[in-house]
Parts: structure tokens; C-alpha cells; sequence
């Protein structure tokens, strides 16, 4: 079959490629363009580890055709480190050891920011409703909630900071000891 | 509390700590590489086909169409995979559940595999590919399959000491126990009878299997895959190949979960196969829909439990028949059903006897303390109704038969220190306890109970020139095990967490490792590591005496530095490791610490959950309000972790108890192969999951660890149940309690 030319944006960057008519967005990310980050739990759409967003709306990439992201705005998990700072989201997963095998881990960051990029101070059961999509079958999801609610808080002290208000004290962890006596 | 015993009253400097786990920036970002994330030159798509049958001969397989479609490289049936290791049942057990040889056992075994150039290709490969099955009768039903009238899934199977010429369901039967049972019912005031029922779940890994095979005509194979154990892989795939162990070399990928779903080989002899045959690399990743119909799942079960006890609360009898289904090979499922059905208490006469059984179902897999959620679903759920019969709270009841430090096990040895009773004392003090209930709730707790594992283990200790600290280990690191092994690493050298690097070592690069299985991990190779930086410490003594010219004797080891003792070695300044690795050239070359060992010793565990829920009286839903687990961890090495496993191990349970089954309809076939219908719990279906760190050190040890993966996976069923029971005010006897169960339930009591 004749495959398809594609011309989008991928993480910011502009990417062209040609895919099968029938070809989803997950199998071109992973397939053809090597990012291996979006992952592929059910291809049904039950599981949402391969969640990206297309012009910034959440989706499964196993549900989107690859033909369809023409001209539009594609990020993965890969795009949401700028340089070599990770997104707040990122490091309060480490954090908070909100992740075990981690294979989920893609899809809860790239919901998790598209729930924040809508609602900057979601209540625990927002963060509930807005990752039922995503399954974990490591965590009971406890260490996941918390750390969204501590990237949330995080992300709006930086808010309050930036737009010169007082800002409010530093989101933490409950008792984080340092490591190394 | 203070359950520390004296010979690990240890004061630790890194262990205890939460740091930040080494893969977490890695797993983040999404540069993690899994089992599908692997690609290699020229690499082929592996495909499978299933059978549709739950049970049939397989007459003929017609591949000729198949293998002439442009693109297909190679077509593989049991014919590729002839017998290699001398007729071993249960070697072979493992290679027929690879590829049906002549006859398919269940819906979703596969008989045959393509390698093509694209997945498209693979597809239309697999459609041209011509079975001649006859279907036979089958049996899914672990119950029906013990009657005298049932399809014989095996026809080899004899009862181990039973009619040697009679074909049978039942491959074994177990049993175990002391005391005198008559005596004991005899004895009793009340005595409590009922029957249970548990369905088949799957172990429900976000990660489907999948691998990446290369094996050249020369002999020489490479297997990237993401499993449990890869040595234990390397060991049966070379055996079912017919390849040495030294020439396949397996790396284990990260993996995306396994809870016992990867401690077995599936796909990956296939995978093997199919390269051999096209001599090009083979990527073989399974489909969620295949990963249901043919991996993994646990039993279903049936079980009878009977208790009798005083008017004074002591349990003077206790039995149980256990009837667990291994899908269509032997398994040892029933037998760790009986062991652990018990274990919690103290029982002067106690006995379980169970029944491994085949059914024309997958074979079954461990699954996180196999075999214990079930029969405790049982034992605890009657357990609560002989108190509620004696008028006791059932927390003060279990207190009161609960084993403890030199009580004879029903499964055999005496304990040693033990958490259970510690742990209920803590569900007393609780204050989830406290909190009051309203319409339609209900309050349940209970207890579990697992073995914990040692076994074989191998570890490295490497010491850069710049004092940095590579640990390599055998062990998968499946849930966050490296950043405890560092930790262990760095408490052992007296060396900052962040100078040590720790590494899952292929099978070329590290001696033989057992499977990541039975909460082993953290306890054997952190066992095997604290030895090993021993033996680097011995070498780090030497290395200082020479540079301080002194004798070795006089050089002792203190918070990772090396001091002279003795105030004829008062002048000298003690060295760092980072001061005598730099050294290390000039002093005798590299510095480095192995060690290999069966590490025998490990801490059975216990825990108590406590769980309130809310039932819907109109629609049968529960909903889980609060939960909170109480476990011991013997030593909590990264706190983090462990109560992440408490966590998810609850979270598992839950799913089992209100919603997860495998539905088979009448033919034989999986009606709910995906998670839209074979529902894990989501995000919004769950609570906050307190959870309660209890160490009472292991003494088989160093550091009193005992494993903390899979012991409270244990209660939950039995917590849900006890809970549900008390909300609707009938007592649930089958798992899953899902709304339908619950609404039948509450209307046959009426």
C-alpha cells in the first residue's frame, strides 16, 4: 500500500515522515521516529501508557492515525524536560517514588500535565478522575496522587513567585532525610 | 515498639533513608528500555497463532502458504522444536506450553509462529497458515474437572501414589498438618463449616512479554527480554533449544512489572526458534489480548474450610480442603495453598490437604504470594465467623490463637521472631478502628501470611581509580531494588550513596542469579552485596598497609576509611577508599569484592489489613473508603519502597476481591481477554493506602531484612470479605465480589 506523507511538529521540533494509511501514532513514534518513551500496554486504548498530546489535548497514540497529526502539535514524554531541567511533575515522581517498574510512568506524566495545563489546583479527587485513564498495576496509585498534588503546589508557588507576590513556603516532602551522614 | 533482637540492634547510617532512586531520571523522561524497546540490525516481526479451541487434536498444519508469502522468513511449528531434553516432564511441560505438540490444551496455546519483514506481512502470514483441529470436550471448571466423567486435559497424568493406571485431572495431592483432629472437634464448642470459591486473575503487568531473539548458525545466540530471571530464561531456553548456556546471552530489559507473570518462559524459545530458523533477529511482543489468553494467570479455586474453638476463644481444630486449578500443566499451586492456609496461628490440631488440578485453562503462573490470597480468603473469612459465633472481636480472637516465636508451623518448622501477633496489636491501635461507620458500611480486617525466599546469588563489588562503586547484581530490579542494593552498598563501605552505581549484569557478565521471585531481591543480593564489600574491604585493609607500611592486622576498616590502630601507628593519617583506589594501580591493580551464595535464612512475614468499605444496597457496588496495611519488614531498607509495595500489593488484592476474573463461556474460550473488560482497579476507584512499617529483624540476615513483596497481597480478599459481609450483613463466599455477587448474595438471604 502507498504510505502517507506526514509533515508535523513532534516535541517543538518540525518532523516529516511517511506512514501507512492504517498505521497509528503510536507504532510512527515508536517505529519511525525512535521515541520510545509512549508505550503500548493494550492498544486498545484501556490502559493509557501511550498517552501524548495532539495540539495539546490528551489522547491515546494507539487510537490516533499517524496520517492524522498533519500540521498539527504532537508531545510525548520525551518533550516535557526542557534541556536539563526536568518538568516539576518529573521530579516529584522521583521524589515521591511515585513509580516502581515504571512502565506507566510516560502516560501518568503526560496526563498528569495536561490535567495541570487545565486545572493548576485540582483537589485529590480531580487527580483521581483525571488519571483513571492511565492503569498502574505497581503503586495502588497512592505515591502517583501525591506526587501530582506536590507538583501542583510546586508549580503555583513558582506562579505566585513570578507574578511578584509573596510567595507561599516550598511544597516538600513529608520527611525527606538527607542520605549521607 | 521495640521488637529489636539484640544481634541487629544495629546503628545505620544510610539504610532507612529515602533517596532518590538511580533509573528515576531514566524512567521519567521516557529513556528507559523495555522489552519492545529494543531494536537491532535486520530484526524480524515474530507473530504467534492461537488456537481457538480450548481443547483439540491438531491434525495437520498446512504452513506452505504462509512461507511462500514475499516478506516471510521463517514458519515454525512443535515440529522446530523437537524434544531436547531427554523426555523431562517437566521441561517438556514448559516447551508443549511454548507450542502445542498435537494437541491444543486451551484456548489461546499457540501452534505456530512467523517471522516476517513487517508486522503487516506477519498478519497476513498468520492467516494463511492451515490447522486441521478436531475438537475435543473440555473442562474449565476446577470443581468438574475432579469428577470421574471429566475430559482428561493430560492423559500421562497419574496421581503422584495413586492408581497408576487410572488417567486423572488431579496431579497431586498434598497434605500437612500435626495434632489430632478428631480429638480437637471433639473438644470444641463451636465448630464452623464453609465452602469458598475463587476466580482465576491475572497478574495484570502494564508491560505485555516481549523480546528481542538473535541466534546464529554458529551456535551463538544474544536474547534481550523482560523477564524476572534471566538466568533462569538462559538455562531453559538453551536446554529447550539444544544450546550451550555459555553461548546465550540473555539481558534482561527494565521491566514493566511482573509479580510472577515473568518468572516463566513463554514466547521466548519461540522467539529463539524463529531466528535460528531465518538467521536474523527476531522481535517478538506479545498483544494484551494474547498476554491474557496465553500467560500468566493465577488459580481459581474452591476450598472448604471447618474450625472449631473453646468458649474460651482458643481454636482446638482447624481443616481445610483446598482444590486449586493449575491450567493445563502441574503445578505445585494447591500444595502452597495448604502450606500457607494456616500459618497465622497457633493450632494444636491442624491439617490441610489439597488438590493440584488440570483444567483446560493457561498454565498457571506464580502470582505474588501465589497461592495464599485464596486459601486465606477462606481461613480468615471463617475465622471471623467462629468470633462473631463466640461473641469476641475478631482482632482480639486472632491475638489469642496467633502463632508466635516457637510455634510449631502447620506447614512444619517452628518459627522463629515473627510480626503477626506485633502486627495485630497495631490494627488495635489503629485509628482507622475508631472512625464511625455509617449506613451501608463495614469494617473487615485480616491477616497474611508468605514464606519469603533466598536462593542462589551472585554479586560483584567494583572500585573505580576514583572511589566510585560499581555493584553489579544478578537479580531483576523490578520495583526499585537498586536504589535499596546501592544504599546497602554504601552502608557496607562507609561510602556516600551517590559514589555507588548499581547494575542488573547480563548472563555473560555474573555467575548463575535465581529468579527475582518470593521477595528475594533485596534480601539475596543484598545478602550476596554486603558480603562482597567484605571481601573488597579485606583487599581495601591490604592495599592501605602496604601504603602505610604496616601490618594488614593493624589496619582496620571505620566509616569507609582505612585507620592504623595502635599508638605505634599514631602519626599516620587514616586513608579513604577514594585515596587508596587512586592508589590502586601502583599498590596490586584493580580492587574488587564477589561473592556467591545460597542465601538461606529468609523471614517468613506477616501483615494486617484493615479495610472500610461502603456497599451500594441498590446496585451491589463496593466502594473502598479507607485501608490501611500493617506489615513486617524485618528492616525497611529504602522506606519508599516498601510501603509502595504494601501499597500495591493491597491495590492488587482489591482488584481481586471486587472485580478481576477470568470469564470463560460455555466453549472453553476467555470472554474477557483486555482491560476494558477484565477491570484492574483505576485511579478514582481507590483510597489514600495507610500503610505501618514494623521491623522485627530476621536473624537469617545481616541486616534482618526479610522480603516485603508479596505478603500483603495475602489479606485484602479476606479483609474486603470480612468487610463486605459486615455492610450487607450476609457473609460473601466468592470472589470476586462484584456487584452482580453481592446483589445475589443479599437476595438468596432474604
Amino acid at each position: 500500500m502507498a504510505g502517507v506523507h506526514v509533515s508535523t511538529t513532534i516535541n517543538g521540533d518540525p518532523v516529516e515522515f511517511v506512514c501507512q494509511p492504517g498505521e497509528v501514532l503510536l507504532d510512527v513514534l515508536r517505529n519511525r521516529i525512535g521515541l520510545t518513551g509512549a508505550k503500548e500496554g493494550c492498544g486498545t486504548g484501556d490502559c493509557g501508557a501511550c498517552s501524548v498530546t495532539v495540539d495539546g489535548r490528551l489522547v491515546c497514540a494507539c487510537l490516533v492515525l499517524g496520517a492524522e497529526v498533519e500540521g498539527r502539535s504532537v508531545t510525548t514524554v520525551e518533550g516535557l524536560a526542557s534541556g536539563g531541567e526536568l518538568h516539576p511533575l518529573q521530579r516529584k515522581f522521583i521524589e515521591h517514588a511515585a513509580l516502581q517498574c515504571g512502565i506507566c510512568t510516560p502516560g501518568f506524566l503526560v496526563a498528569a500535565k495536561a490535567l495541570l495545563d487545565r486545572n493548576a489546583s485540582p483537589s485529590e479527587e480531580e487527580i483521581r478522575y483525571a488519571l483513571a485513564g492511565n492503569l498502574c498495576r505497581c503503586t495502588g496509585y497512592d505515591k502517583i496522587v501525591r506526587a501530582v498534588q506536590a507538583a501542583a503546589s510546586e508549580l503555583a508557588t513558582d506562579a505566585t513567585r513570578k507574578s511578584g507576590k509573596a510567595s507561599g513556603s516550598k511544597s516538600g516532602r513529608k520527611s525527606t532525610k538527607k542520605q549521607v551522614a | 515498639m521495640s521488637h529489636d533482637a539484640s544481634f541487629t540492634n544495629q546503628k545505620f547510617k544510610v539504610i532507612g533513608t529515602r533517596v532518590p532512586r538511580p533509573d528515576g531520571i531514566d524512567k521519567v523522561t521516557g529513556r528507559a528500555r523495555y522489552g519492545a524497546d529494543a531494536t537491532a540490525p535486520g530484526q524480524l516481526v515474530g507473530m504467534i497463532l492461537r488456537s481457538p479451541h480450548a481443547h483439540a487434536d491438531i491434525r495437520k498444519i498446512d504452513t506452505s502458504a504462509a512461507e511462500a508469502l514475499p516478506g516471510v522468513k521463517a514458519v515454525i511449528t512443535s515440529a522446530d522444536l523437537p524434544d531436547k531434553v531427554g523426555g523431562r516432564r517437566d521441561m517438556l511441560d514448559i516447551l508443549e506450553n511454548c507450542m502445542a505438540r498435537g494437541r491444543a490444551l486451551y484456548d489461546g496455546h499457540a501452534v505456530a509462529a512467523v517471522a516476517a519483514i513487517d508486522a503487516e506481512t506477519a498478519k497476513r502470514a498468520l492467516k494463511l497458515i492451515k490447522v486441521d483441529y478436531k475438537p475435543l470436550a473440555h473442562v474449565t471448571d476446577v470443581d468438574e474437572a475432579m469428577r470421574d466423567d471429566a475430559p482428561i486435559v493430560q492423559p500421562w497424568v497419574r496421581t503422584a501414589g495413586g492408581d497408576p493406571n487410572k488417567p486423572t485431572n488431579v496431579a497431586q495431592i498434598s497434605q500437612f498438618g500435626h495434632g489430632d483432629l478428631d480429638a480437637g472437634f471433639a473438644e470444641a464448642d463451636v465448630i464452623i463449616e464453609r465452602s469458598y470459591k475463587t476466580e482465576q486473575t491475572h497478574q495484570g503487568y502494564i508491560e505485555p512479554h516481549a523480546c528481542l531473539a538473535s541466534v546464529g548458525p554458529d551456535g551463538q545466540g544474544e536474547l534481550w527480554v523482560t523477564t524476572q530471571g534471566h538466568y533462569t530464561f538462559r538455562t531453559q531456553c538453551a536446554a529447550l533449544l539444544g544450546m550451550e548456556v555459555a553461548k546465550l546471552k540473555v539481558t534482561s530489559s527494565e521491566i514493566g512489572g511482573g509479580f510472577g507473570g515473568k518468572t516463566h518462559v513463554w514466547m521466548e524459545p519461540v522467539a529463539l526458534a524463529l531466528s535460528r530458523k531465518a538467521n536474523r533477529p527476531v522481535k517478538l511482543v506479545l498483544t494484551r489480548e494474547e498476554t491474557f489468553r496465553g500467560t500468566g494467570p493465577t488459580c481459581s479455586t474452591s476450598i472448604d474450610i471447618k474450625i472449631g474453638a473453646r468458649r474460651d476463644g482458643r481454636i482446638t481444630a482447624a481443616l481445610a480442603t483446598l482444590r486449586y486449578q493449575d491450567g493445563a500443566f502441574p503445578g505445585i499451586w494447591g500444595m502452597l495453598g495448604a502450606m500457607t492456609a494456616w500459618a497465622c496461628y497457633d493450632l494444636p490440631n491442624v491439617k490441610s490437604v489439597a488438590y493440584d488440578v488440570l483444567v483446560n485453562r493457561p498454565k498457571v503462573a506464580a502470582y505474588r504470594a501465589p497461592s495464599a490470597p485464596m486459601a486465606a480468603f477462606a481461613v480468615e473469612s471463617t475465622v471471623d465467623l467462629v468470633a462473631r459465633e463466640l461473641g469476641m472481636d475478631p482482632v482480639d480472637f486472632r491475638l489469642l490463637n496467633a502463632a508466635k516465636e516457637g510455634t510449631r508451623a502447620s506447614y512444619g518448622p517452628t518459627y522463629g521472631p515473627i510480626g503477626i501477633g506485633p502486627t495485630l496489636e497495631a490494627v488495635k491501635n489503629h485509628p482507622q478502628m475508631k472512625v464511625k461507620l455509617g449506613p451501608n458500611q463495614g469494617r473487615g480486617m485480616a491477616c497474611g501470611f508468605w514464606f519469603n525466599f533466598g536462593g542462589q546469588t551472585c554479586s560483584t563489588v567494583n572500585i573505580g581509580v576514583d572511589g566510585t562503586v560499581n555493584v553489579s547484581v544478578g537479580t531483576v530490579d523490578v520495583g526499585g531494588s537498586r536504589a535499596s542494593l546501592s544504599l546497602i552498598a554504601a552502608e557496607e563501605l562507609g561510602v556516600p550513596y551517590e559514589t555507588v552505581k548499581c547494575s542488573v549484569a547480563d548472563t555473560a557478565s555474573l555467575g548463575h542469579n535465581d529468579t527475582t521471585e518470593g521477595s528475594r531481591g533485596t534480601f539475596s543480593s543484598g545478602m550476596a552485596i554486603i558480603f562482597a564489600c567484605r571481601n573488597a574491604v579485606q583487599e581495601l585493609r591490604a592495599r592501605a598497609a602496604k601504603m602505610m607500611d604496616v601490618p594488614v592486622e593493624d589496619v582496620h576498616w571505620e566509616n569507609g576509611q582505612a585507620v592504623a590502630l595502635g599508638t605505634q601507628h599514631s602519626n599516620l593519617q587514616p586513608l579513604t577508599l577514594a585515596q587508596i583506589a587512586r592508589k590502586s594501580p601502583q599498590t596490586g591493580g584493580p580492587i574488587a569484592g564477589h561473592n556467591e551464595v545460597v542465601a538461606d535464612g529468609a523471614g517468613v512475614s506477616f501483615a494486617s489489613h484493615i479495610c472500610d468499605v461502603e456497599v451500594d444496597p441498590e446496585t451491589g457496588q463496593t466502594r473502598v473508603l479507607r485501608y490501611a496495611v500493617i506489615q513486617d519488614a524485618g528492616k525497611a531498607i529504602h522506606p519508599d519502597y516498601v510501603e509502595g509495595q504494601f501499597q500495591g500489593a493491597a491495590a492488587q488484592g482489591i482488584g481481586w476481591a471486587l472485580n478481576e476474573e477470568y470469564i470463560y463461556g460455555k466453549d472453553g474460550r476467555l470472554q474477557n481477554p483486555g482491560f476494558l473488560d477484565y477491570r484492574i482497579p483505576v485511579c478514582s476507584d481507590l483510597p489514600f493506602i495507610d500503610t505501618q512499617i514494623l521491623e522485627i529483624p530476621n536473624p537469617g540476615h545481616p541486616y534482618g531484612i526479610r522480603g516485603v513483596g508479596e505478603t500483603s497481597i495475602v489479606p485484602p480478599l479476606a479483609a474486603i470479605g470480612n468487610a463486605v459481609s459486615n455492610a450487607v450483613g450476609v457473609r460473601m463466599t466468592h470472589v470476586p465480589m462484584s456487584p452482580p455477587r453481592i446483589l445475589g448474595a443479599i437476595k438468596a438471604a432474604r
